[in-house]
């Protein structure tokens, strides 16, 4: 790095902080709106097309009519963790974008400047940690609001999510293990000739389920459930409160989609293009399929989202972590 | 395996999704483009004339009685002929429900249903239509008919005069 003044890194990072945030809630907003008109498409219809040309102001329209709405807080809520859990919702989310490489270093002015906010050395754990954090927004947002729906929706988010943390941490071991390292950029640099997805397709398999399920989405969006428990944990919540959580919901389906594409599809690595578009192009296929599995899949049951984590994907996981250690051992 | 076929089923589901995905949507963004509704569309009501210009209306109230929710509302006269007419003839179409049996029950063809839907406005007022928003110039379905011709006792043509109706019978000369 060279003997380089202290406040530049500094301002540096701020400035990385601000584009990564910036786009991050613009993309999440936009997202909102692809989905909207994927799903229309999917199922012959149109979605919304008036908003801008093809809707493409239909976010800003949303984000004013958000913002104009009444704040409500509901009599007898916990007003405190009330306010708290949307925030409890999104912050996490963006703060795992911290540690994802978006692209190799950057030479500018003869300085390196790494596309990546902080090389933790533990950041696996630390977005493992994150996503249990995030856990909070469900379970506060559905105990304070002194709702029977907001309740049930935050008790079934609260065991899905615990549930499924666990297959996401043991699908997450053999990558570990494969890089020998729990930094994203040794993963990502372990991945430079094959992705990990082709090493290990269980895991990316158990991966992909444990993430839709972290994200609440379909066929997993059991704490939401609009056709049984109206809106589910976040039923109570009005205005921005409401779009927090409802940003956060998406901010969760790109951050888990880029944690995808570094931790199997070999992050930014790709031929012929540059690295960013590799990157942005993988997180968006698997924005894409979320959306596309939105609407495919009905919902699950309570049970049998239960028996499957417990009683297929954590024995396979576990399986796996197995297999790839007697691998490994045994690789010359 | 049971596996094997969840997998078979899911990405069915999948491709049948990615079908419909790449298939031109079945909605229509409606006030760019309009659809044709068909010719026997019940929207818009209005009263005909007959092939000589007439009014076909004989303000018989049947398709006030017809009604169903009771939106005609009209008021019978009679001209120096005898001729009967609606001295006005109100359709509140805030409460139409266009189903038509006001047409159904019309004996004179006056009343009939138009295909043009687009009645919307922003003031209910103006959905009040009056006999002079009613009366149209033309004679709408079955343009040859006219009423007068074929029943109008005595008021056209002289008794038996008309088509289709045959001279005064002599009850006297029947007898046996």
């Amino acid at each position: 790095m060279g003997q380089m003044p202290d406040t530049l890194d500094l301002l540096i990072t701020i400035a990385k902080l601000g584009v990564i945030l910036v786009v991050i809630l613009t993309l999440a907003a936009n997202l909102v709106l692809a989905e909207r008109r994927l799903l229309a498409w999917i199922q012959d219809r149109q979605g919304p097309n008036r908003v801008g040309p093809q809707g493409l102001l239909q976010p800003l329209a949303d984000l004013i009519k958000l913002v104009t709405k009444e704040d409500l807080c509901p009599d007898g809520a916990d007003r405190w963790l009330f306010l708290l859990a949307p925030a409890m919702a999104a912050i996490p989310a963006i703060l795992t974008f911290a540690v994802i490489p978006f692209g190799p270093p950057l030479s500018l002015l003869g300085r390196e400047i790494p596309l990546q906010v902080v090389d933790l050395h533990v950041g696996v754990l630390f977005f493992v940690a994150l996503s249990s954090i995030a856990v909070y927004g469900v379970a506060l947002g559905g105990w304070a609001s002194n709702s029977k729906y907001a309740l049930l929706g935050g008790i079934r988010g609260l065991a899905q999510l615990i549930s499924y943390e666990l297959v996401m941490g043991l699908s997450l071991a053999p990558v570990v293990m494969l890089a020998r390292s729990f930094s994203l950029n040794d993963i990502v640099a372990a991945q430079a000739d094959l992705p990990f997805i082709l090493f290990q397709p269980v895991a990316f398999a158990l991966f992909f389920i444990s993430i839709l399920a972290e994200c609440k989405r379909t066929p997993f969006d059991l704490p939401e459930a609009e056709s049984e428990l109206v809106a589910g944990f976040h039923a109570e919540y009005s205005g921005l409160r409401f779009g927090l959580f409802f940003v956060g919901e998406y901010l969760n389906v790109i951050v888990l989609g880029a944690l995808a594409t570094t931790f199997f599809l070999g992050g930014w690595h790709g031929p012929l293009l540059p690295p960013i578009v590799w990157f942005c192009a993988k997180v968006s296929a698997f924005c894409f399929l979320f959306i596309w599995i939105r609407g495919t899949l009905p919902r699950l049951r309570s049970d049998q989202l239960m028996q499957l984590c417990w009683k297929v994907l954590t024995p396979v996981a576990l399986g796996n972590i197995l297999c790839t250690g007697w691998w490994l051992t045994i690789k010359p | 395996m049971s596996v094997f076929k969840d997998m078979k089923a899911i990405s069915q589901g999948m491709w049948i999704t990615w079908k419909h995905l790449l298939r031109k949507p079945v909605t229509i963004s409606y006030p760019e483009v309009k659809r044709t509704p068909p010719p026997r569309y019940r929207a818009r009501i209005v009263l005909t004339r007959d092939p000589e210009g007439g009014e076909r209306c004989v303000a018989c109230y049947l398709c006030s009685a017809a009604c169903p929710v009771d939106c005609i509302s009209l008021q019978a006269a009679e001209r120096d002929d005898g001729r009967r007419y609606a001295a006005w003839f109100r359709i509140n179409f805030s409460r139409c429900i266009f189903c038509g049996l006001c047409a159904e029950a019309c004996p004179t063809m006056a009343i009939q249903m138009t295909p043009d839907y687009e009645l919307c406005t922003r003031d209910i007022m103006s959905l009040l239509y009056e006999k002079e928003d009613l009366l149209v110039d033309g004679c709408g379905n079955d343009p040859d008919y006219n009423f007068y011709r074929h029943s109008g006792i005595g008021l056209v043509n002289p008794r038996g005069g008309n088509q289709d109706e045959n001279p005064p019978v002599d009850v006297r000369g029947l007898a046996p």
